[in-house]
């Protein structure tokens, strides 16, 4: 394979001055996807690692790797029951699953590529892990096109209308869920849109938290819960799959072990509170706390959307009150809220929100902090 | 008297005219207005209606604070300027309630608060009060007419995602419980964009509609 001397050759094209020189930051994003780019950060006070955005990003891909074969796997399994191969659950996941990707991907990418040119910066990176979470957090069934029009909302509003990646600051696969969840409520939740034709082969749906939502204690066993054999989102299920992806991310480091232990904390206790008051008519009162942990979105939430480094807290400090909140607002409307059956996404997205204010206010105290420590050398 | 000798649509009053269109519009670029532009452009007929509310109103308070600008002591102005917004906006809410008893239901406490409507106190404050009562119609005129476009513009992509609709027709076919009975775009599997409904989505448009706008319009680049 000689790609790299066709690069080569090709490349003085797009340089300043060449023939395509419009179409250069499109170019440029293809040959840094490919090779390491030779020109990392070398001076500056924003220094922080050798390893430039493409490689975190494409380290935060391999992470969601085992969620997303598992996610596949398991949409055959909900669909056909017992009893098939490993391979007939996997192609049939697969064939449902990768027309999303490919839309994903193909339309997000577009977009990014077209305001690269359109604005003459370079390509954005960021799409790289959105374009995967994206698919990985729909209903299998949702139609096509309704995902289509909620990658197109996510990125150019979620995203470019911000300034890019970066700048954005909501999650924008969070942006597309909300999107699809208040447009299309009727594909993106209930019991019947978790399992792929769930309707016309007459399989049953119902989420743990789909039960719960409708007052009836679910009797999926919590092996079931924490291996992932159960309808949900395609990537969500598996608590195992993502403790591998979470461990993978906090070994390189890319990840932020603050944001997730936080996350699990402020999940734990308000289930505890919610536990130690129950209620005689909301079941969810009664469920147990550490089975929050396990079922819907909060594993796959905890690891891959709070800790999204852009729009997560910057500060230690607030990384803390940051994934603290997130847990505790999580459980708050999953028990609290009966129109939403899940909190993990609303929490993410209004800790989004809230997360420069956080900071703002954790670097205030520690100015005042020193202030103070100033006057009394002084004194 | 320098007014009389200029021609009723001289430049400068045709200016006052197409100013707030576009490169002064009240809503897209001065943002005042913006809370009824989220409340009531669910649907194309209430924001047409109110669009020509806002216009009756806006006109003639103009007109009769100009004529009274040389009369009301600049310490009670507001309070009198109030009152001739309010006589209006009764006005307006009384003659809905007697002619289009359904609107008037649908736009419910949005007409009364026309009065709050700050683009009218704006305009009184700023213009009628410093000229002469023919451009203080123009003048109102034109903002009203600024406001009302960009209000039916979000109500025409409202109804259209939201409800597949326009003025209450079904343009996009029609919607039945199976896909079978289904009509038009329907039949193929479109669905209505319920998101479109909600005030969040109107915030939106208004903002794409703000960005394409400075886009277009190099008056407005800022750097």
């Amino acid at each position: 394979m000689d790609l790299r001397k066709q690069i080569d050759k090709i490349k003085p094209h797009f340089e300043k001055g060449g023939k395509y020189e419009k179409y250069g930051p499109a170019f440029d994003g293809i040959e840094t996807f490919l090779y390491v780019p030779n020109h990392t950060t070398k001076k500056g006070a924003h220094i922080r690692d050798g390893v430039d955005l493409k490689r975190v990003m494409m380290i935060v891909v391999l992470a969601l790797v085992p969620a997303t074969i598992f996610g596949i796997w398991n949409i055959g399994f909900q669909n056909m029951g017992e009893g098939q191969s490993f391979w007939a659950y996997f192609s049939f996941g697969a064939i449902r699953f990768l027309p999303m990707v490919i839309i994903s991907y193909g339309l997000g990418l577009g977009i990014e590529f077209a305001y690269a040119i359109f604005r003459g910066h370079s390509v954005n990176e960021g799409y790289l892990v959105t374009g995967l979470l994206i698919p990985l957090i729909m209903p299998i069934d949702l139609p096509l096109w309704m995902l289509a029009v909620s990658v197109v909302f996510a990125v150019v509003i979620g995203k470019e209308a911000f300034g890019g990646t970066g700048m954005n600051i909501l999650n924008p696969a969070l942006v597309a869920r909300a999107f699809a969840l208040f447009s299309y409520a009727a594909y993106m939740s209930g019991n019947t849109v978790w399992v792929a034709d769930a309707v016309a082969d007459g399989v049953s749906g119902e989420t743990v938290l789909g039960a719960l939502g409708g007052n009836i204690m679910p009797n999926t066993s919590v092996m079931d819960m924490f291996m992932g054999y159960m309808p949900g989102s395609v990537g969500e299920t598996s608590v195992l799959m993502i403790l591998i992806g979470a461990a993978f991310l906090l070994f390189t480091g890319i990840a932020s072990w603050r944001i997730m232990l936080a996350t699990v904390i402020g999940a734990s206790l308000t289930g505890l509170l919610f536990n130690a008051i129950g209620s005689e008519t909301n079941i969810l009162f009664n469920f147990p706390w550490w089975q929050h942990l396990l079922v819907g979105g909060f594993a796959f939430g905890a690891v891959f959307m709070a800790t999204d480094p852009v729009t997560a807290a910057q500060t230690t400090k607030g990384k803390w009150i940051y994934g603290f909140l997130i847990g505790v607002f999580a459980i708050l409307i999953r028990i609290v809220n009966p129109t939403l059956p899940e909190g993990m996404m609303m929490a993410i997205l209004l800790m989004n929100v809230f997360a420069p204010t956080i900071d703002h206010y954790v670097i205030k105290s520690n100015v005042n902090k020193r202030k103070k420590r100033l006057q009394k050398v002084k004194a | 008297m320098s007014e009389e000798k200029e021609a009723l649509f001289s430049k400068n009053n045709r200016a006052l005219l197409t100013d707030p269109l576009s490169d002064n519009n009240p809503i897209t670029v001065q943002v005042l207005g913006i809370c009824s532009a989220l409340a009531i452009t669910v649907q194309l007929k209430p924001a047409i209606v109110m669009s020509i509310a806002v216009l009756f109103v806006l006109v003639f308070s103009n007109l009769i604070v100009s004529l009274l600008r040389n009369m009301i002591p600049s310490r009670i102005r507001i309070i009198v300027q109030l009152l001739v917004v309010a006589s209006l906006v009764i006005l307006v809410d009384q003659v809905l309630k007697a002619y289009a008893y359904d609107v008037s239901k649908e736009l419910s406490v949005f007409v009364g608060l026309i009065i709050t409507n700050c683009i009218i106190m704006g305009r009184l404050e700023a213009f009628a009060l410093a000229n002469g009562p023919w451009k203080s119609v123009l003048d109102g005129i034109g903002n009203a007419a600024g406001y009302g476009f960009i209000l039916i513009v979000v109500a025409f992509f409202r109804e259209l995602l939201g409800s597949g609709k326009l003025l209450g027709y079904e343009i996009l076919g029609h919607k039945g419980k199976t896909i079978a009975e289904s009509t038009g775009l329907y039949q193929l599997g479109y669905e209505n964009n319920g998101f479109m409904l909600l005030s969040p989505m109107a915030l939106i448009t208004v903002g794409i509609i703000i960005w394409v706008h400075r886009s277009k319009n190099r008056k407005l680049i800022e750097n």
